[in-house]
């Protein structure tokens, strides 16, 4: 009872409802007692709170009473959108979410393009450089070129310039010889000289580009048959990690170079191809490639520009093919037998380099 | 720049909870504040709310008798609907394009900020009245936010005389009190 006689008080003094005299009394009271005095506080921060609760519930209900009328009134539009507003409106709001849909394909577009170019397996890419001997390119060689010029000067029509050259080797020993396609691509005419400076012209029999071998044929007074090749073309694949070795020109002398077969398949997966880990340069292109028995199993065509000794030789079952085809279709290659089974089988190095040099050309093309 | 008189004259009604004031706010503001919101990824309803929450917070500056208005109600109303549909799309996370302005704006955060307080505390009057159940609460309704009379309350409500349903309204007001500090102290 008493705290309800103090909350009446309390009201009736916060409201100015006093007299002066009760509200001296009451002010002393709230002076001597801390108690009145929170409850005083107390109250009339509640009251003010109430009141705030109060008068915001009787505004929003006559906003809503306003919103109402002037709705009904037309005095303020609330309808939805227009026709054509709303896809107005729809295209603003998922003008962000479309742009960014289209570019995500446009980017999956461009970038499944950019795997197909990037995978799709190319013989000719700028990453694998043909080891043709590019005469007009290597500047820094012109005098030794020179010097290699003057030497074949009785067989080169005067005033004709060495433009690239290669390797070649003899397939059959009549006089038929192998190499790159890309050794004797643009050629006018071929001159050909062994280890021992003997030169001789040839012909260009066939050209296939698609496998990236060429046949030349010798057709020269001056050469003489060749006794049985030494070594053979092997027919099937051979195995990784066997050990290899090339002979070729680079640089315009005779080199032999040796290593492993690293890959059954060439530059991204090229089937054409091989790939051996070999010191090759430009001038090894058209060489043999041979086993450890003496078979010939690829022919050194290209490398990896980016790394060294990463070498792509064309393999062996594709020289086959090539002279198939070219005795299918030609009457006159009839005779034309490729040589399979390895005379040098088992013996060292050094003896079946001896053996095989005489049957490895230089290519000069001019 | 000084108000105009006659925007000063709105100020007052909106404090006293006048119908014409309020009707002619509304009218004046509404549109500009619905089409930003419908320009923006809102909805007519959402312009409603917000405009209400906007009108509420200048109802609030109003009443407390401190505000100085330094600009057209127009614009202040604008800024103010302006920040929260802003605040909005960003809790519902819809906040796409950047959001075009069509009028001038005022800065307004602080005001925002102590109008998140007050709601807050409207919300709590709001639970704990409910909680307060019948007739405690039509009876302390009656008398702090209608404001009648005693011997007004005690006839409607069928109290013997003003003195019994004063003894009752004060027992209600103390539980009420109660609860609100309770929760209030606990939220704060």
């Amino acid at each position: 009872m008493n705290e309800i006689l103090l909350l009446d008080a309390t009201e009736r003094y916060l409201k100015g409802e006093m007299n002066a005299d009760e509200k001296r009394q009451f002010e002393h009271l709230r002076e001597s007692n801390p108690e009145v005095d929170q409850l005083v506080v107390e109250h009339s921060f509640f009251l003010q709170e109430l009141e705030h609760y109060g008068g915001v519930r009787e505004l929003k209900h006559s906003l809503h009473e306003v919103h109402n009328h002037l709705s009904e009134s037309g005095a303020i539009r609330s309808e939805e959108l227009t026709r054509t507003a709303r896809v107005v409106n729809l295209w603003k709001r998922y003008k962000r979410i479309a742009s960014i849909a289209a570019s995500i394909a446009g980017i999956t577009a461009l970038s499944v393009s950019g795997m197909t170019l990037l995978l799709a397996p190319k013989n000719n890419s700028k990453q694998v450089q043909e080891l043709a001997n590019k005469v007009f390119v290597l500047e820094t060689k012109q005098r030794m070129q020179d010097t290699q010029i003057s030497s074949v000067k009785d067989k080169l029509a005067p005033g004709t310039r060495i433009k690239s050259g290669g390797s070649a080797f003899i397939v059959d020993a009549k006089g038929y010889l192998v190499t790159n396609a890309h050794v004797v691509r643009g050629a006018k005419g071929v001159i050909i000289s062994n280890n021992k400076g003997e030169q001789f012209r040839v012909q260009i029999v066939k050209v296939d580009d698609e496998r990236d071998i060429a046949i030349l044929k010798i057709e020269d007074a001056d050469f003489k048959p060749l006794s049985t090749l030494p070594y053979g073309i092997r027919k099937s694949s051979t195995d990784i990690a066997e050990p290899i070795f090339t002979l070729g020109y680079p640089d315009n002398k005779f080199v032999y170079g040796e290593g492993y077969l690293s890959s059954h398949t060439g530059f991204n997966g090229d089937t054409l191809s091989c790939q051996i880990a070999v010191a090759a340069n430009p001038g090894n292109s058209g060489g043999p490639v041979f086993n450890r028995n003496g078979e010939i199993i690829g022919i050194l065509s290209t490398r990896e520009t980016q790394s060294e000794g990463v070498v792509f030789a064309i393999q062996s079952k594709y020289i086959i093919q090539v002279i198939n085809d070219l005795k299918k279709n030609d009457e006159a290659y009839q005779n034309l037998k490729l040589p399979s089974n390895s005379s040098v089988k088992g013996m060292d190095k050094t003896q079946q380099v001896k053996k095989i040099q005489d049957y490895v050309f230089m290519v000069n093309v001019y | 720049m000084k108000p105009e008189a006659s925007e000063l004259e709105l100020l007052d009604g909106l404090a006293r909870n006048d119908r014409k004031a309020i009707e002619s706010l509304y009218e004046q503001n509404y549109g500009v504040v619905q089409s930003f919101i419908l320009n923006n990824n809102g909805s007519a309803d959402d312009a409603r709310d917000i405009f209400q929450e906007a009108m509420i917070l200048l109802y609030e500056k109003a009443c407390s008798g401190t505000f100085e208005l330094n600009c057209k109600i127009k614009t202040y109303l604008y800024s103010v609907c302006r920040r929260l549909w802003l605040k909005k799309l960003q809790q519902l996370q819809r906040f796409g394009t950047t959001v075009e302005s069509l009028e001038d704006t005022v800065p307004v955060e602080e005001e925002l900020e102590e109008q998140e307080r007050r709601n807050e505390a409207f919300g709590l009057m709001d639970k704990v009245l409910s909680h307060l159940g019948e007739p405690c609460k039509s009876l302390l309704e009656a008398y702090y936010v209608h404001k009648k009379q005693m011997q007004e309350i005690a006839e409607s409500f069928g109290y013997t005389n003003a003195d019994n349903a004063k003894n009752q309204k004060y027992k209600c007001l103390m539980r009420l009190k109660k609860l609100f500090f309770a929760q209030y102290k606990n939220g704060n």
